[in-house]
This record gives C-alpha cells, sequence and structure tokens, in this order.
C-alpha cells in the first residue's frame, strides 16, 4: 500500500518553533504544574488559618499539625513513589495495598518477630520486592496486561495474608519497631524522615540515573526503546519489584504506627497512590511525570484529610471532594496538552 | 460517472473518470497518490480544489458516511471489519435493520444470506463470526457490505495482496460479476498481469498527477505503463557520486538464507565497509521485514547475519547494537522517537548508558556530544533541550540518523530515511549519508522510490514477494527496468537476468 506524501512542512513549521520558546523546553512544563500545586497546598493552609485559626496560626501548633499530616502520609507516599515509576513506564500496580498487606503480616508473625526487627524489617522489604518480582515476570515475560497481572495479585496476596494471620492483628511489642513512629529527631518523626529519603532517593533515580532513563524511554515509546537497544522487558520486570520494594518499606512504616501487621492494611492505597501521581502530573499512558509532582499530590491529598478531621467534618464528603480534584486536575491538564478530543477534531479540519 | 480534479495535498491535478460496469484499473508507484485519491472518493479527505461529479451531479462528501450513503464503497487493503461480529453484523454494520430501535436479528441475517449468494459464496455462514473466517471470505464479506449499502462504485485497494492465487482467480468471477450488474470497480494492484486480465481501462498517477487516462487496459504496452509511472518531476539532488569509490576487502555485514515464512525467504547479501547498498521493492515485498531481522528486531526462523566475522545472535536488537549495527525505522514517530522529550536524549537514546558513570547519566556530556552531531547534521532548530515533538519531519529524521553517530556503528540500516521530507532536508540527507559511507561505514537502504535508490546506492538489489530478484550496480540499471522488476508479471521474467543474479534466487 502506498502512504500519503506529507507536505514538505519544514518552512511551516519553523517559525511556530521559535515563536514558543522557553515554554517549550525541558521541564518548564512539570515546573509550572508543580508551582500550581505548591499554589494548591498553600491555599489549603490558609483555609485552614480561616476555618482553625488556633492550630494554623500558632507557630507550634501548625507545626505539630503539620507533622501529622506527613506522618499520615508518609507509607502512601513511599508506595506513590513506587507508583511514579511504575505509571510513568507505561504500566500499573493494582497490588500495592494488597502486597503492603501481606509483608506487614510477614514481618509480625510470631515466628518472625523471635528473630528480632532487624529480621521483621528484613522480611517486609523481601516479601513485597518478591510480590513484585512475580508481577514483573508476568507482565514483563509472561505478557500479561499489567492491569491482569497486579489485580490477580491484589486478590491473592491478601487472601495470603489473612490465611497467614488467621485474620488476627498480630501485635508486636518491638521497642525498634515502635520507636520508628514515635521517636523524632529535631521533632521529625523517623518514618517521616524514611519518607522524604526515599522521596529524594526517587527524584535521584529517575531523573540522574540510566535506571530512570530507561523508565522514561519504555514510557514513551516501548517500540523506539526495543528498536534503540534497551532491554524493555528486564526494565519492566525491574520496575515492578521496586514497587513492591516500595511496598514493603510502607509496611514498616504501618507497622510501627498501629504497633501491629493485619491483611486489612493499605486498603485503597492502590487508587490513593494512582490519585497522587496523575494529579502530581504522571500521564498514565507513561512517558511523563515528576517525583516532586507526586510528592506535592499525596500532600494534598493528606491535607485535606486533616482539614476535614480538625474541623470534625464528616469523612465521606470529603471523598466526594478527592474525586473532584482528580477529574479537575486531569481535565487542566488536558487543556494545557491540547487534546480534548473535540477541539481536535476541528483543529484537523 | 465519476470525474475528479483535486488539488489535495498530495494530488496536483488529477483527473479520473469511471463508466458504469467497467472496470478501471489505478496504477502508480508508491507514494503517486492512489490511496489519497481513493481516500478523496470515499469522503475521508476533503480536496482543496477540484470537483467530484457522481452521476452528472457535483457533490462533496464531508465524511465517509456521506459517500457511502451516495453509493460509492471502498475496500481497504487492512479489511476494516470487525472481528468479534459475526458476517452479517458486519455486512449491516451502521445500517442494521431494526424494528422499533432492536435489531431485526433474523431479516438482517437473511439479507445477508442473498447477498453472499448473490457474491457466488453461499457457504459463508451469515453467523460466523468474522474473526474465524480466512482472508479470502473477509475480503468477500467486505463486499458484502458494499453491497448491502446498494453501492454503484466499489474501490479495491489492492484486493489481491493478501490472496492466494486461486483465490484471485475467485476474486476476479465475483469483480466480473458485479460488473455485470452495472457497478463499476476501481481496482488498484501492482501487478500488471491481473490488470490486463481483468482490468477495462486504466489511469496512472505519478507524484499525484494523472499521467496518462483511459488507456486500454488490455492492449497497451507494458513498455508504455511502465513509462507513464516514471519519469519524475520531484527533483532529486543527489551528492555527486565519486568517479571510483573504494569499499573494505571483506563485507562487514554477511547475510545468508535468511528466512522469516511469510515474509521473506533464503535471502543472502552482504555489505562492504564504504559501500550503499539499496533495496527496493514494493511495500510487502519483505524488504523492511529482512533490515528488521538483521537489526534483531525481528527473528527470522534460519540464516545467519554475520557482522564483522562474528555471528550475530537471532532477534537481539541489543546484541545487534553491541554488534556495530544501527538502523533508522520505516515509521519515524511509532518506532524510533520520543516525541515528548528534548532532542538530545533522542539522539542518545542508543547510548547514554555510555556516557554514564556508575549507573549515574551524565547529562551535560549528552548535550555536548548532541550538540557536536545535530552541527554537524545541520538541524535546526539547534538548540538540543527542545522536544523532538515541534521539529520538521527532515529534522526529524536527521535526530534518528545521528543516533547511530555517536561512534560505534560501523552498518546503519536505513528503512524509507526520506519519507514525509521535502526535498531540501532530502538532498542534505543524501550528503549525511554518503559522507558517512565515505568515512567507512556500511548502508543498507531500503525505498521505495527508485530513483533514490539508484541515485545514492552503489548496488541495488531487488526484491519481490519475499525473494532477492536482482542484483546489480545501480551503473547498469534504470527506473524502468527496476520497475519492472519490481512488479509481478514483469516483462522480463523469465529472461535471462543471471549473470547479475545471486545464484538460486532468480525468480
Amino acid at each position: 500500500m502506498s502512504t500519503t506524501i506529507e507536505p514538505p512542512v519544514d518552512v511551516h513549521d519553523r517559525p511556530r518553533v521559535t515563536a514558543q520558546g522557553f515554554w517549550q523546553r525541558e521541564g518548564s512544563d512539570h515546573a509550572k504544574r508543580n508551582l500550581a500545586l505548591i499554589g494548591v497546598l498553600l491555599l489549603l493552609l490558609i483555609i485552614g488559618m480561616f476555618t482553625r485559626p488556633d492550630i494554623f496560626l500558632s507557630g507550634s501548633g501548625l507545626w505539630q499539625n503539620e507533622v501529622v499530616v506527613l506522618s499520615q502520609a508518609s507509607s502512601i507516599g513511599v508506595i506513590t513513589v513506587g507508583m511514579t515509576f511504575v505509571i510513568i513506564a507505561g504500566g500499573i500496580d493494582l497490588s500495592v495495598g494488597a502486597i503492603l498487606a501481606l509483608a506487614s503480616v510477614w514481618c509480625t508473625t510470631v515466628a518472625t518477630q523471635s528473630y528480632g526487627p532487624a529480621v521483621m524489617v528484613f522480611a517486609a522489604l523481601a516479601v513485597g520486592a518478591l510480590a513484585g518480582l512475580v508481577n514483573g515476570v508476568l507482565i514483563a515475560y509472561g505478557r500479561l496486561v499489567a492491569f491482569i497481572a497486579t489485580l490477580a495479585m491484589m486478590v491473592s496476596a491478601r487472601g495470603l495474608a489473612q490465611n497467614i494471620s488467621q485474620s488476627h492483628t498480630q501485635i508486636t511489642n518491638d521497642p525498634f519497631i515502635r520507636s520508628l513512629a514515635s521517636d523524632k529527631i529535631l521533632g521529625v518523626p523517623y518514618i517521616v524522615l524514611i519518607f522524604l529519603v526515599v522521596t529524594a532517593l526517587g527524584w535521584v533515580l529517575l531523573n540522574r540515573t540510566t535506571f530512570g532513563r530507561r523508565t522514561v524511554a519504555i514510557g514513551g515509546n516501548p517500540e523506539a526503546s526495543r528498536l534503540a537497544g534497551i532491554n524493555v522487558r528486564l526494565q519492566t520486570m525491574l520496575l515492578y519489584v521496586l514497587s513492591g520494594l516500595c511496598c514493603g518499606i510502607a509496611a514498616i512504616m504501618v507497622v510501627s504506627q498501629t504497633w501491629s501487621g493485619s491483611n486489612t492494611n493499605g486498603e485503597g492505597y492502590e487508587l490513593s497512590a494512582i490519585a497522587a501521581a496523575i494529579i502530581g502530573g504522571t500521564l498514565l499512558t507513561g512517558g511523563r511525570g515528576t517525583i516532586v509532582g507526586s510528592l506535592l499530590g499525596v500532600l494534598i491529598f493528606s491535607q485535606i484529610t486533616n482539614l476535614f478531621i480538625v474541623n470534625g467534618l464528616p469523612l465521606d464528603i470529603q471523598r466526594v471532594i478527592n474525586g473532584g480534584i482528580i477529574v479537575v486536575a486531569v481535565l487542566v491538564q488536558q487543556f494545557r496538552v491540547g487534546s480534548f478530543p473535540f477541539l481536535k477534531r476541528t483543529a484537523a479540519k | 460517472m465519476v470525474k475528479t480534479f483535486p488539488g489535495v495535498r498530495a494530488l496536483d491535478g488529477v483527473q479520473l473518470e469511471v463508466r458504469a460496469g467497467e472496470v478501471h484499473c489505478l496504477l502508480g508507484q508508491n507514494g503517486a497518490g492512489k490511496s489519497t485519491l481513493i481516500k478523496v472518493l470515499a469522503g475521508v479527505h476533503a480536496p482543496d480544489s477540484g470537483e467530484i461529479r457522481w452521476q452528472g451531479e457535483p457533490v462533496s462528501f464531508g465524511n465517509p458516511q456521506a459517500a457511502m450513503k451516495a453509493g460509492i464503497a471502498t475496500i481497504y487493503q487492512e479489511l476494516d471489519l470487525v472481528d468479534g461480529l459475526s458476517v452479517a453484523e458486519n455486512m449491516y454494520l451502521g445500517h442494521e435493520p431494526n424494528a422499533g430501535g432492536f435489531v431485526a436479528r433474523r431479516s438482517m441475517r437473511r439479507g445477508a444470506a442473498a447477498i453472499l449468494e448473490r457474491l457466488g459464496h453461499p457457504e459463508i455462514p451469515a453467523a460466523r463470526e468474522v474473526g474465524k473466517l480466512p482472508a479470502a471470505a473477509k475480503q468477500i464479506v467486505s463486499m458484502g457490505r458494499a453491497l448491502s449499502r446498494e453501492a454503484r462504485l466499489l474501490i479495491m485497494d489492492e484486493p489481491s495482496a493478501v490472496l492466494a492465487h486461486d483465490e484471485v482467480e475467485n476474486l476476479f468471477r465475483i469483480v466480473r460479476g458485479l460488473t455485470a450488474q452495472g457497478i463499476a470497480v476501481i481496482y488498484i494492484s501492482h501487478r500488471l498481469d491481473e490488470i490486463r486480465e481483468i482490468g477495462d481501462r486504466v489511469t496512472v498517477l505519478k507524484d499525484g498527477r494523472t499521467t496518462a487516462a483511459n488507456l486500454d487496459a488490455k492492449t497497451t504496452p507494458n513498455r508504455e505503463l511502465v513509462s507513464r509511472m516514471t519519469g519524475r518531476t520531484i527533483e532529486y539532488v543527489f551528492p555527486e557520486r565519486p568517479a571510483a569509490r573504494t569499499f573494505t576487502e571483506a563485507p562487514i555485514l554477511r547475510v545468508e538464507n535468511l528466512t522469516l515464512p511469510g515474509r521473506f525467504a533464503d535471502v543472502s547479501l552482504d555489505v562492504h565497509g564504504g559501500e550503499i547498498v539499496g533495496i527496493t521493492g514494493l511495500v510487502g515485498s519483505g524488504r523492511s521485514e529482512v533490515l528488521e531481522s538483521i537489526y534483531g528486531a525481528r527473528r527470522p526462523t534460519t540464516g545467519t547475519v554475520e557482522m564483522l566475522g562474528k555471528k550475530v545472535r537471532r532477534g537481539d536488537v541489543g546484541a545487534a547494537v553491541r554488534a556495530g549495527i544501527g538502523m533508522a525505522p520505516e515509521e519515524r514517530k511509532s518506532q524510533a522517537l520520543l516525541l515528548g522529550e528534548p532532542i538530545y536524549r533522542n539522539v542518545t537514546l542508543a547510548g547514554f548508558a555510555r556516557f554514564a558513570k556508575g549507573g549515574f547519566t551524565d547529562a551535560g556530556r549528552e548535550r555536548t556530544v548532541a550538540e557536536d552531531i545535530t552541527r554537524s547534521l545541520d538541524l535546526r532548530p539547534a538548540d538540543v533541550r527542545r522536544p523532538v515533538r515541534t521539529l520538521s519531519g527532515g529534522n526529524q529524521q536527521k535526530v534518528v540518523v545521528g543516533r547511530w553517530l555517536l561512534g560505534g556503528t560501523r552498518l546503519l540500516l536505513l528503512d524509507e530515511p526520506t519519507r514525509g521530507v521535502d526535498v531540501g532536508a532530502r538532498a542534505e540527507l543524501y550528503q549525511v549519508i554518503r559522507r558517512l559511507a565515505d568515512e567507512g561505514v556500511g548502508v543498507l537502504l531500503v525505498s521505495s522510490e527508485v530513483p533514490e535508490v539508484l541515485g545514492l546506492a552503489d548496488r541495488v538489489l531487488v526484491m519481490r514477494e519475499g525473494r532477492l530478484v536482482h542484483e546489480a550496480p545501480a551503473g547498469e540499471l534504470d527506473e524502468d527496468t527496476v520497475l519492472d522488476l519490481v512488479m509481478a508479471g514483469s516483462l522480463l521474467d523469465g529472461a535471462d537476468l543471471s549473470s547479475n543474479t545471486p545464484e538460486g534466487t532468480a525468480a
């Protein structure tokens, strides 16, 4: 079959290109979006100042409140870092909440606890990474659709967690594990520090390493990446291991916060993490996204929850608002990309 | 019956006249504008100027539905059937007979059966899922869909491309049956023998223009048809060919008996360092697939690829790249570029790991290296942080080629390097390719444009239906001969070409 000859576009393209200038540069789009998200976060704080001036207008009250916000954001934040990588690469991981539950149960069994905190931490990380490896192998080498493979993992990991714990909440009294949530450095709990360190490492990994470059490449155009000699399957697999590992870290955080492991931990985390990544500017179709954006997405959701709690408002309404935020964030994103379907049609003449 | 004088993007001054009850053949090289023309007739594209008369009335179809309603049905090469639906449902897709909003399943099935009967294929069950039918039967369902719409004009784009020989006979029988009922058919094919057998009149397109209209399909000599398709108006500016080009003594690439069933068979070729080898052939002749197999993007079942004396693992792109092979694939946007990413990251896509230290990328150095390359390619605009999306087609292609100039590439595979590239950028790309060869890189080039292959390559290979059928130095070939070789039913079939033909591959 012959193909349509494209018109000579060179001449027409050039002026348009120069006219758009700076805004087309690498990263500037992300920078704009992140500034907007910071604006939203500040707006939420201002709302707090009006509704609860006793908290938000006193220095120590604000500090303590924000430490709570960060603490509550930490486990979901770590998971969102892994999720951001997976989504940038064009995948999805629905099993993060279930893997968190499984890891939390595994690291708090009587047997595991008998070996002490180091083994408990190791068990959580290993369980997370292994579950991620199973996801990765199924998706990358078994060619399962990520949605299906991780959906299966979501169901079965939680089932396994229930089987191991016999639906009991497994209490831990280990002082080290408990101290992660309770002890502070300069007023900041350890788990918040872990959250911030993981986020920083995630940023470095995404923006400064070959691993990150491959992640963006296979999400942006898997075929072009393959034809450039990138091992797309291996990279895909590693990304799900990374996501699983993040679940393991988050599991330790949840155990230290609740002093227990349970098969009901992390329910709904998959959707919260996806939502945070999306409003942070990560494209669900892959190829684009930032760690900073995801971090801001997590903080925004956490701050909204906090506002509802300190104002004694019903949390069901908060969920409605969360849903609305996701819709608005994506609409704004589409508007800027200019990919409104109906606009596109008229533009194509 | 139909007349068009459109001046669409790819068309400029086309005349086509089709009478009721005739088979009108449309002939032209790849890119001559055949597809664009039928898309205009089918209402997919709107002509910028000119007019279409349908049964005496000037018409303009705003969309494909309008054309269909008027009685023009198009059967595209890639049949647009819904695999999951039944034969009857496909035939009546979009105009299902209904009773009060409910699909009248029984009358639909009866109607479909009647149409299949009319097409001489009552054995195809109207209730069968289309996805389970063989290609030939699907084509009949496509024709049935046209009849269900009471089409008066049927446009068929290379219908025989997907059919086996005896199935083509059957297709002809159906086409004759339709024309006997007064239906007009526009038939597009590259096979001259088919055109002779089924066609009544022929219109030849070249570079979006009609070069000959209403020739007699039975009596016009092949020579005339072929020469009407060539003799271009597009200017090709090739770098001057030095009198004596020097190649490496031993070939850097040696391909032996490469076979990928259904695509190509028993392909052997070699490329020397500093040599430009051009492969030409029709789309579907297997030329792109050969390139992709050498590059490891497809896994051939048998045969070997040797690079610099070492075997390259089959079906492993990473191994090919490490062996010094680079490729600029056919579909720039979908196969080669990260459109949203900056230029420099596209240039270093295959080599960013080389600049990295301990897994950490060195974006600064990548930019410097990319700037050197873009400067040597005269890429515009020169800012390597700009996303590739903002570049024109020619400059995007330079980025794809530039990817393999980072060093270490000994053999460059180019698949349609100038498609969608304007004349000026074309000349620049030719310069780049020639310069690479002068530096000792071997180039294997695939192009549908015969003059491009003849003007650029040192040696030309012709592929037809999955086989290498001819090999000769570019200086010994002219466009007419190559075009003739490219098409089945060629004058030269059976003639003695053995002097330059690799053993065992002559058709």
